[in-house]
């Protein structure tokens, strides 16, 4: 049965199962980590914790980027009401993105990291080895041009088609994506200055741009399963976008405070990142707003509930626990222990993962011929995989909270002399980094369900 | 929110808003950048301080170490441990023979990996880390520990 609006929406579907079979590979990784914090040699000759790290986090990356890339092709030609300029680019670079992608990973797990740089000629232009940038300079090279052929993809598909807020809000983060990246490629010797620019891509992307992606993937669900009227939405969506970016620009100051920088950065990044709670605070009322006020009862609960859970999740996560230690006087003896830990897998959980899966869960049954939504049994099954993910996601930032507050109690707040060191602090917070790592495996339990309903069928009728 | 307020409203805050504190953003990286080199000890950037950066980016220590507060949380605060570790007087002796001494195998222990560094290199690494345990970053850590 053929339900896609235009053809060309299809090359979404490649985009996210290989996004979803990454993102069990990043879950995978996670639980060695997680392991390995308090097992110390657990596959230490084999994984060492570094290159666990490089996988876990790189993965979540390229997933990401995958998922974000499928919602566009998904939903840029029917905002557009064209179809897509050109399927055929879209689906050669899904290949070599995917083939980049497993090779770089390859390339982390099989050799060691400094002869895969000397593999790929980093002393040329030395461009790895810096926390999330570690892919190779050529695998950096591939990524932009994947992202140059994308974005002429899809700006011609929108110059030929309708140009709606949300293709115009979804075309400005995507374009903002790639540009900081090239901030990726300055390197510096000056480690000052190395950090500053780094966060030109790492800041401007989670608490810039990729809000904007996901303030216009969030819109179109909500269009699509309210059915409230799209002028409505699409002021809330201008309204959140711009608390985001007048927050969250100058929010990136918070990152300033210890880094030879004027002092003035800790007054600023102060001010502006207590704001940034406000744009997701602002996303639960309008997500929540918008459902209440739906015309429509659309037979898809669980894209509803991903909806609505992405929108409270990245409040919590990256609003309030973003919050919990970004005023100076508090990232003082926060600034890198397990408080920052506790707050990243939240915010990137609960505003990026579950956003993906929420325009996946809305997707996936008209890509797959199935219609407007999954059958009863198969939604239900996929509502397991949601409460497990998200509970056990909870409780893993809870106990990453917890050892936190304990390591900063024990190693920060003392005097020198009296502070207990690194590794003994680690030791004593040995219970928490265990009850992270069951609810880690509770995690696995619920992306299992999750992967799972999209192989539940309806009872056949007696 | 209310009918008066309209869509195109919305759209001209987000726009102006965005670009008013981009451009304050860049003018702030701009008075930064001038600012840095009273704080970032850049005079003091040697050859060997430059081997020492490459060594630490090729051999992932990111991975495992924070470095000024950023990086994985599994392994010392290392911004600081010229100061930690001896300082001028034994901190190159002290990092020789730890580097030397990985794998500790310590059944259970985190264990850190033998980088096959020489001597050469392993110097390079110290002269970069006591280069940036002098920079001035506003007074953090809190304490020696990192």
């Amino acid at each position: 049965m053929n339900t896609l609006k235009y053809q060309s929406q299809a090359v979404a579907k490649p985009y996210f199962v290989f996004a979803l079979i990454l993102f069990v590979g990043q879950i995978l990784f996670g639980l060695i980590m997680g392991l390995q914090y308090v097992v110390g040699d657990f596959l230490g000759g084999a994984i060492p914790f570094n290159v666990a790290r490089m996988v876990h986090t790189n993965l979540l990356i390229v997933w990401l980027l995958f998922g974000f890339m499928g919602s566009a092709y998904y939903l840029v030609p029917e905002e557009a009401e064209t179809e897509l300029y050109s399927p055929k680019l879209a689906i050669i670079l899904f290949w070599v993105f995917a083939a980049a992608g497993v090779a770089t990973i390859l390339g982390y797990l099989l050799v060691p990291y400094s002869t895969l740089a000397d593999f790929t000629f980093n002393e040329l232009w030395p461009t790895m080895g810096r926390e999330f940038l570690e892919q190779p300079t050529i695998t950096k090279l591939g990524i932009v041009v994947v992202c140059l052929g994308f974005l002429f993809n899809l700006g011609m598909t929108i110059l030929k088609g309708r140009k709606t807020a949300i293709n115009m809000v979804l075309m400005t983060g995507l374009i903002g994506l790639a540009v900081f990246f090239l901030f990726a490629f300055y390197n510096p010797t000056n480690l000052a200055l190395d950090k500053y620019f780094w966060w030109f891509v790492v800041h401007l992307w989670v608490e810039g741009v990729w809000e904007l992606i996901m303030g216009a993937i969030l819109a179109y669900v909500l269009i699509k399963i309210t059915g409230v009227d799209r002028e409505v939405i699409e002021k809330w969506l201008y309204v959140i976008i711009a608390m985001a970016l007048i927050s969250g620009i100058l929010g990136t100051g918070h990152h300033f405070y210890w880094l030879a920088t004027p002092e003035y950065w800790q007054w600023v990044g102060s001010i502006f990142s207590a704001i940034e709670p406000l744009p997701f605070f602002a996303m639960v009322l309008y997500a929540f707003n918008m459902v209440n006020r739906r015309r429509r009862e659309h037979p898809n609960k669980a894209a509803t509930l991903w909806a609505l859970g992405t929108a409270v999740m990245a409040f919590l996560g990256a609003g309030v626990w973003g919050f919990l230690h970004t005023l100076a006087p508090v990232n003082f003896y926060t600034h890198g222990s397990q408080i920052t830990a506790a707050h990243g897998h939240m915010a990137f959980y609960g505003a990026y993962a579950m956003i993906v899966m929420t325009i996946i869960s809305f997707a996936m049954p008209k890509l797959r011929g199935i219609g407007e939504a999954n059958c009863n049994r198969a939604q239900v099954r996929e509502m397991w995989g949601f409460w497990l993910m998200t509970v056990s996601m909870v409780f893993i930032t809870l106990f990453l909270t917890g050892a936190g507050v304990l390591q900063v109690w024990l190693q920060r707040l003392p005097e020198s002399g009296e502070a207990l060191s690194f590794m003994a602090t680690q030791d004593k917070l040995a219970i928490f980094y265990w009850m992270r790592e069951v609810a880690g495996v509770f995690f696995l339990l619920g992306l299992i369900a999750y992967i799972s309903s999209f192989w539940v069928k309806e009872k056949a009728q007696a | 929110m209310s009918e008066s307020f309209t869509k195109g409203m919305a759209r001209n805050i987000y726009y102006g808003g965005s670009v008013f504190f981009f451009l304050i953003f860049l003018a702030l990286t701009f008075h930064t950048t001038k600012e840095m080199p009273e704080r970032d000890n850049r005079q003091n950037i040697t050859e060997s301080v430059e081997r020492g950066k490459h060594l630490w980016e090729k051999n992932n220590c990111i991975g495992c170490h924070t470095l000024l507060g950023e990086g994985a949380y599994f392994a010392p605060e290392l911004g600081n441990v010229f100061q930690r570790r001896g300082g001028e007087a034994g901190f190159k002796m002290f990092l020789n023979g730890w580097m030397k001494a990985q794998p500790l195998n310590i059944p259970g222990r985190r264990q850190m990996p033998n980088f096959h560094l020489n001597d050469q290199e392993i110097d390079d690494l110290a002269e970069f880390l006591k280069w940036t345990s002098e920079m001035d970053i506003n007074g953090w850590p809190p304490n020696i520990e990192g």
